[in-house]
């Protein structure tokens, strides 16, 4: 077993998931066993998830626009352009919808949760918790994570609404398409199916964030620069990872949930 | 009387490194009940690391740590909540909780102890900053504090619990001379009249000098010294002589 760890990639990757995957363990038994805060609960849910309501719908909005748009162009050449509604609907649900979302939400939460463990760490406030006889995945990671797995998925709702109302104004006032027509197929083409998958990767989403978020907080070291280095991973592995596991996430919920008919 | 009625902590061949350097070396101590145990040493020697295994918040390579008997070298998070129930740490910086004012610092511990009762917690985190002459300054965050006010107030926060044992990691460092005796003499008060178990790392003499009622030198990641105040004053051993009056040998 020599071979791995002579890469200093592999054995740092190694460890790297063995310490997220403790942190994951450790939180899952402490909200199992009931010890959660439901009061800095809801405090993290009006930061994380009310706090991040402008992010998302300006995100909804322009994505599920300019998405209706290049779809127009391109579907309008073949006659097509009452096909528009299903593909941005679908794509908004299945795909596009979580994945901006979790994205979104890695960039401003996960770095304010990396910063502020991170600082708390540095500054031996965790030291202090654990001295005061609180554990910190009790009071830090377990809140946070609640609220995030609470939150995300209402925020990946919020993000589909305002993308598939953007993508209506866009295709009917602008581009002309038939109104009745778009909304027609796109009710038709979507299922309640493409909603739980939407949801089902917002909840993921969120168990990515929280965990990744929390695990760059509590490792961090020497001092501001850091706190600064945990914020910047905490990004990079949040977005990344999530960006990696929507793949398998996909392949896997396909076959729970496969892509749908028309019901007509 | 057994010595683990007479002795609050036992610590046996305690052994720790960090990044391969050896810090701690095999330190034996045992911390008298009710007694303030002054733990001396030069900086970077191991005294704060070699305190946070009183508590936990490191695990030795080696040896035995007994607090009222019980050994609490290989408890988990969870195990060790009881034991620091009992004792109590005040932090080189204080580490007050950033994003909370000095009330809810203070009563931080009472309602994680589940005291919900308003009006008593109001009296307790009054009684608390009287004690350690910081009224009035309740809705204050850390940041507008000075620093021995940070520090007074941290000593607040471990004080409100009562616990049994006060850890204090070098209280006066940074502070000007009335703060540093203002703290020196609640470290005393607290053991004449509470009967508080303490231990102090510093390498201050005056401090020591004021609050030791047995004395501990570390040097070397061993004890060196472990006597009275007055043992250590008429000792003619030249590392503690060196420390004592705080000469160097080594740029001349």
């Amino acid at each position: 077993m020599k071979f791995p760890y002579s890469f200093p990639l592999t054995r740092a990757f190694c460890l790297y998931m063995g310490q997220a995957s403790l942190l994951a363990w450790e939180a899952l038994t402490s909200i199992l066993a009931g010890r959660i805060r439901w009061r800095l609960v809801v405090r993290q849910i009006v930061e994380i998830g009310f706090g991040s309501q402008a992010v998302v719908i300006v995100t909804g909005i322009f994505t599920g626009a300019v998405f209706t748009a290049q779809i127009f162009f391109q579907f309008n050449a073949l006659n097509m352009s009452t096909a528009v509604g299903p593909v941005v609907s679908v794509a908004l649900f299945r795909e596009l919808g979580p994945v901006l979302t979790g994205l979104m939400v890695a960039g401003r939460v996960g770095a304010a949760m990396s910063a502020e463990i991170g600082t708390m760490k540095v500054t031996e406030q965790i030291d202090a918790l654990r001295a005061l006889a609180v554990n910190p995945i009790d009071y830090l990671v377990v809140p946070r994570a609640v609220a995030l797995m609470f939150s995300m998925p209402l925020l990946v709702g919020e993000c589909i609404f305002f993308a598939l109302s953007a993508s209506y104004v866009v295709a009917t006032r602008i581009l002309n398409v038939n109104s009745v027509f778009f909304l027609h197929h796109m009710e038709a083409y979507t299922h309640s199916k493409d909603m739980v998958m939407a949801l089902t990767k917002g909840f993921v989403f969120a168990v990515i964030v929280a965990i990744v978020g929390c695990q760059q907080g509590l490792t961090t070291r020497n001092g501001a620069v850091g706190v600064g280095r945990s914020t910047t991973d905490a990004v990079v592995i949040s977005s990344l990872t999530i960006l990696m596991v929507n793949f398998f996430l996909t392949m896997a919920l396909n076959i729970v949930f496969p892509a749908g008919q028309a019901r007509y | 009387m057994s010595s683990g009625e007479k002795n609050l902590i036992e610590v046996r061949g305690l052994r720790q490194t960090f990044g391969g350097q050896e810090i701690l070396k095999g330190v034996d101590l045992d911390i008298p009940r009710g007694k303030t145990l002054v733990l001396l040493g030069q900086s970077g020697g191991g005294k704060s690391v070699f305190l946070r295994h009183l508590i936990g918040l490191l695990k030795p390579i080696s040896g035995s740590i007994r607090v009222e008997g019980e050994e609490i070298a290989g408890l988990d998070e969870r195990e060790l909540e009881p034991v620091r129930r009992k004792i109590g740490m005040l932090f080189q910086d204080g580490a007050l909780f950033d994003s909370m004012t000095v009330f809810e610092n203070v009563s931080f511990p009472l309602r994680e102890r589940g005291l919900r009762d308003e009006k008593e917690i109001r009296q307790k985190v009054q009684k608390a900053l009287e004690l350690v002459a910081l009224s009035g300054q309740e809705n204050k965050m850390p940041a507008n504090l000075s620093g021995g006010m940070r520090k007074r107030a941290a000593l607040a926060r471990v004080i409100i619990s009562e616990p049994s044992c006060i850890l204090y990691d070098e209280p006066t460092a940074g502070l000007d001379p009335i703060v540093s005796d203002t703290i020196n003499r609640l470290i005393r008060r607290l053991q004449s009249h509470l009967h508080v178990t303490s231990i102090v790392v510093t390498h201050d003499m005056i401090s020591t000098n004021h609050i030791a009622d047995r004395v501990a030198l570390l040097r070397t990641g061993k004890i060196h010294f472990e006597g009275s105040l007055e043992s250590l004053h008429a000792s003619q051993d030249p590392v503690i002589r060196d420390f004592i009056e705080g000469r160097s040998h080594e740029i001349d």
